[in-house]
């Protein structure tokens, strides 16, 4: 008997607008002991489809039947399904800052979990609670039994997540997210505990992620999600083998791979539907490169493979023939040899004081004597985990910070000597693009204005002209020109970021800094985000400075790269010979921590067993 | 720790310091003559000279703005223009019926305006919501004067009516001297005092509430299979707590200084009520006594919040 079975669970979420379908009868059984992934972009429903199952979303009208160890989740009372949760059930988060309570000691909120479920005193629960941290890895538990979660860094509190996840020994675990929240070395770190954890207890774990390399090295299977609907399940080789399903197959062709440099990635095109109302045909249709007619018209089959594979699709995942031959999209030879530097830096540091608490003052060292050099036309990667200090040099490279030492000169010119109106002319020759796509924008501004505005500030061209060049500019990044008037909250996250991108191309700067651009896209998203840069490049012979924790995305991008650790520049070299043969200690325990999917072998081994029309309830109904 | 009490109390006294000067300066700017109120409409100019230089009013202001402080250092603030007495006294006298108003009726504003809170932010878009709302609603919009003639009304002149007295229309009974009495006399200022205010720490609970029970440490608290009245009381109204924390010490110090439309409606000596006669005697060194202790009252308050704070929430420690 598997130990959590799905039959049919159809979510709907009532709002102002009407009601998500947040789940359309997804179906799964996970067996004792097995780690189960359930794969998908944001938007796809698979946290929901989790929370609502806990019983953590109080809004969300269920239906269908949940089986935990026999017993029907959905029909039991809300006072057994608490028992279960935490008990039977532990959960562990994406973000464990936001998760642990802020004015409790961690320490008491594990304990919370152990008397909320058992009878024991409350010494005994301390000592269960600290031999639990000391499993995690977590040092002087003891000690640090009373401390709070800021006192923590950000994997030492996802280990504080898991350890209350663990204490009351559940049989399953629900973990949302548990490692995108962390830096990539931190990353492999919790997975590794998870696993050992779920060794070591027999836990069942079922890990919901959008990370699909992560799920390719740990997962025994994989449910993929779109749009609320389970486009395909199956075991996790023959599932990143080949794909049954078109969506799979684009999902993994469009994240950037171990092995591919600089070709350009193949986007799913489009973007994700609104859940508001449901599609005739196919869900993905619309963005599927294998939709026919059919597709849009009448709702896919399920069908059943050799391999216990099963894909809601009239067709079977194919790689097109005419594939085209992945080119290498070198920039010109004339700019690569150039020895005209765009940056040069040399000695920067940087030191915040800051007064803590009541009165005692800190140092800060966020800069400690920083190189640095960006040639025309190339690609600089700068990569470091969270803090760094790789965002801070992007703002002391960009004017916006003042370094405590060091100079920076932008094309030759030291930018510290300039005068008041040297430097706001400088201001042109460096634009940045930043993380946030949606915190970036005005959304009180139309994109006409935000896009124009450094023009009007820098008192470019005139009102016509200007508006002639935002739709110039819009229309090279991919955006509808007549769109000029609406608001940023129109636009979904990917064209937001084409939004910053058309604005930092505005004053036709020297340089763009370019600050983790992709990471808060979906992976199609950010495959479309990056081909766009690339081509930018390639057509207007731009200089990029390219920030990001991510080193497939770096390595898929850069020319170069300079990893970056502790407030200095550990490593620099070009990108074929950091991966090759990294030197420093932190470059090779950043490039072991990261997963890639295995590279699609294309030969389909399965064949179709059978083809079910796929009912939902609602059209049983 | 000390270090932070030593800035905060140099600060406090920089800002009474200031205010006091600000003060004096709007009555030296000011129209109005203190020598004619106390002489009247016939004292001759010879009799409003002499009065003036009885008060010290023919000096150059900075000189007397100098004595003033030099006396308010050693903890006189002069004699009230009226009746002679010290205003230190008076207003020392006055304190205990401000405090019983103010105290009280903290307990019953939060007695009444947390749970609506609570009950609003808890059922949020349903009935209880609403009927909370109306709450809200109502405390806010009605003048307090409206609210305490009502409260009279209902509460003292309808039951005298018809032949027994529920509460006294006012008035002040020494705490010390009959608790019980003490109360009795403070009800109904205490209830239309709660009443305004309720509204507002009801609407401010709601809301701080309402979004601390979106934030993901309550979505684990529920993943632990705690009760919902665990949820909501300990990890929700913990959070809640700072919010209410800093209105509540706010309201608390200006309060202090003087309520003044209560104390008029049920002739209550308290501060303010002191300090409205003050302003139409152009007593002056009354009303510069009560602005320096609402001033007092608010840097201590605001001192306390902080450490209140720091003692609330571990982040800031």
């Amino acid at each position: 008997m598997p130990l959590i079975e799905a039959r049919n669970v159809t979510i709907r979420i009532p709002t102002e607008d009407g009601g998500i379908h947040a789940a359309n009868s997804v179906s799964f059984s996970v067996e004792e002991g097995e780690l189960f992934g359930i794969a998908g972009e944001s938007g796809s429903g698979k946290s929901v489809l989790m929370q609502a199952i806990a019983g953590l979303l109080p809004g969300a009208e269920i239906e269908g039947e949940v089986l935990f160890n026999g017993r029907d989740m959905l029909t039991m009372s809300e006072a057994e399904r608490r028992a279960l949760r935490g008990a039977q059930i532990g959960m562990i988060f994406q973000d464990p800052l936001s998760s642990l309570h802020p004015f409790y000691t961690i320490g008491s909120q594990i304990a919370e979990m152990i008397h909320a479920h058992e009878k024991v005193d409350k010494a005994e629960a301390r000592r269960r609670v600290v031999e639990m941290l000391e499993r995690v890895g977590i040092a002087e538990a003891d000690k640090r039994y009373d401390a709070y979660p800021h006192e923590f860094s950000g994997g030492m509190r996802q280990r504080v997540m898991i350890a209350m996840a663990l204490i009351l020994r559940p049989p399953l675990i629900i973990a949302d997210e548990p490692t995108t929240a962390l830096d990539v070395t931190v990353q492999a770190q919790i997975v590794e505990l998870l696993d050992e954890m779920r060794r070591s207890f027999g836990t069942t774990v079922i890990m919901i992620t959008h990370d699909l390399g992560l799920l390719s090295s740990v997962a025994d299977h994989v449910m993929v999600m779109y749009a609320g609907t389970r486009l395909e399940i199956g075991a996790t080789e023959a599932l990143f083998a080949m794909p049954a399903h078109p969506y799979t197959l684009g999902l993994l062709r469009s994240s950037p791979a171990a092995d591919s440099n600089g070709s350009p990635l193949i986007p799913i095109a489009g973007k994700p539907p609104s859940l508001l109302a449901r599609p005739r045909g196919c869900v993905f249709a619309p963005r599927c490169a294998q939709a026919s007619d059919l597709c849009h018209t009448t709702p896919p089959p399920l069908r059943r493979y050799s391999d216990a594979t099963e894909a809601l699709c009239h067709f079977t995942a194919s790689l097109p023939e005419d594939e085209p031959v992945t080119e290498q999209t070198t920039p010109p030879a004339a700019s690569r040899t150039s020895a005209r530097y765009v940056v040069e830096a040399s000695g920067l540091s940087l030191t915040y004081r800051s007064k803590k608490g009541f009165g005692r003052a800190v140092e800060n060292h966020v800069l400690k004597g920083v190189d640095l050099t960006v040639r025309k036309g190339e690609t600089l990667g700068l990569v470091g985990e969270s803090g760094c200090g790789k965002s801070t040099l992007a703002r002391v490279l960009a004017g916006l910070a003042v370094p405590t030492d060091g100079e920076v000169k932008i094309q030759g010119e030291p930018i510290a000597s300039l005068t008041a109106a040297r430097w706001r002319e400088m201001r042109r020759r460096v634009q940045m693009v930043f993380q946030d796509p949606f915190g970036s924008l005005n959304p009180r501004r139309r994109v006409g204005a935000i896009i124009s505005d450094p023009m009007r500030i820098h008192n470019i061209g005139t009102a016509a002209s200007r508006k002639a060049r935002v739709q110039e500019l819009m229309e090279t990044v991919g955006l509808n020109p007549e769109h000029f008037n609406r608001f940023p909250s129109e636009f979904s996250g990917g064209q937001r970021q084409r939004i910053g991108i058309a604005r930092a191309l505005a004053l036709e700067p020297a340089l763009i800094i370019l600050d983790e651009p992709v990471s808060a896209l979906d992976v199609s998203i950010q495959a479309q985000i990056l081909n766009l840069l690339q081509a930018l490049q390639r057509d207007l012979g731009l200089t990029y400075l390219f920030i990001s924790h991510d080193l497939s995305v770096v390595r898929h991008i850069c020319d170069r790269i300079a990893v970056m650790d502790k407030g200095q520049i550990v490593e620099s070299s070009t990108s074929e010979q950091l991966f090759r043969a990294p030197a420093h200690p932190f470059t090779r325990e950043l490039l072991g921590a990261t997963h890639h999917p295995p590279a699609l072998t294309g030969v389909d081994t399965r064949h179709l067993i059978s083809e079910t029309p796929f009912m939902t309830q609602e059209a049983q109904a | 720790m000390i270090a932070f009490l030593t800035r905060r109390l140099s600060f406090g006294v920089l800002v009474l310091f200031t205010l006091s000067a600000f003060v004096f300066l709007l009555f030296y700017v000011a129209p109005g003559d203190p020598a004619r109120m106390i002489a009247g409409e016939k004292a001759t100019a010879q009799q409003l000279a002499q009065i003036r230089e009885n008060l010290g009013l023919d000096r150059p202001i900075l000189v007397q703005y100098a004595s003033f402080l030099g006396d308010a250092l050693r903890g006189d603030l002069g004699f009230s223009y009226r009746n002679q007495q010290p205003v230190v006294d008076l207003i020392v006298r006055r304190i205990p019926v401000t405090v019983s108003l103010v105290l009280g009726g903290v307990v019953v504003w939060l007695a009444i305006g947390i749970p609506i809170g609570i009950m609003s932010a808890r059922f949020a878009g349903g009935l209880r919501d609403r009927l909370g709302q109306v709450f809200i609603l109502i405390g806010l919009s009605f003048p307090t004067f409206v609210l305490g003639m009502l409260a009279l009304y209902t509460l003292y002149f309808l039951p005298r009516k018809n032949g027994f007295v529920l509460f006294p229309p006012g008035g002040y009974a020494p705490l010390l001297d009959d608790p019980l009495k003490w109360a009795w006399h403070l009800t109904l200022p205490w209830l239309t005092l709660a009443l305004v205010t309720a509204a507002i720490y009801a609407r401010l609970t709601r809301g701080q509430l309402l979004s601390v029970l979106g934030e993901d440490y309550i979505r684990t608290a529920r993943a632990k299979g705690l009760s919902e009245r665990c949820v909501v009381y300990k990890h929700g109204m913990r959070a809640t707590l700072t919010a209410l924390v800093t209105q509540l010490g706010a309201d608390i110090a200006v309060m202090l200084g003087g309520v003044i439309v209560i104390e008029q409606v049920y002739g209550l000596q308290g501060v303010g009520s002191m300090a409205v006669q003050a302003v139409r005697n152009q007593d002056r060194p009354i009303i510069i006594g009560v602005v320096l202790l609402g001033g007092l009252f608010i840097v201590i308050s605001n001192i306390l919040v902080d450490l209140l704070y720091a003692a609330l929430d571990p982040r800031t420690r």
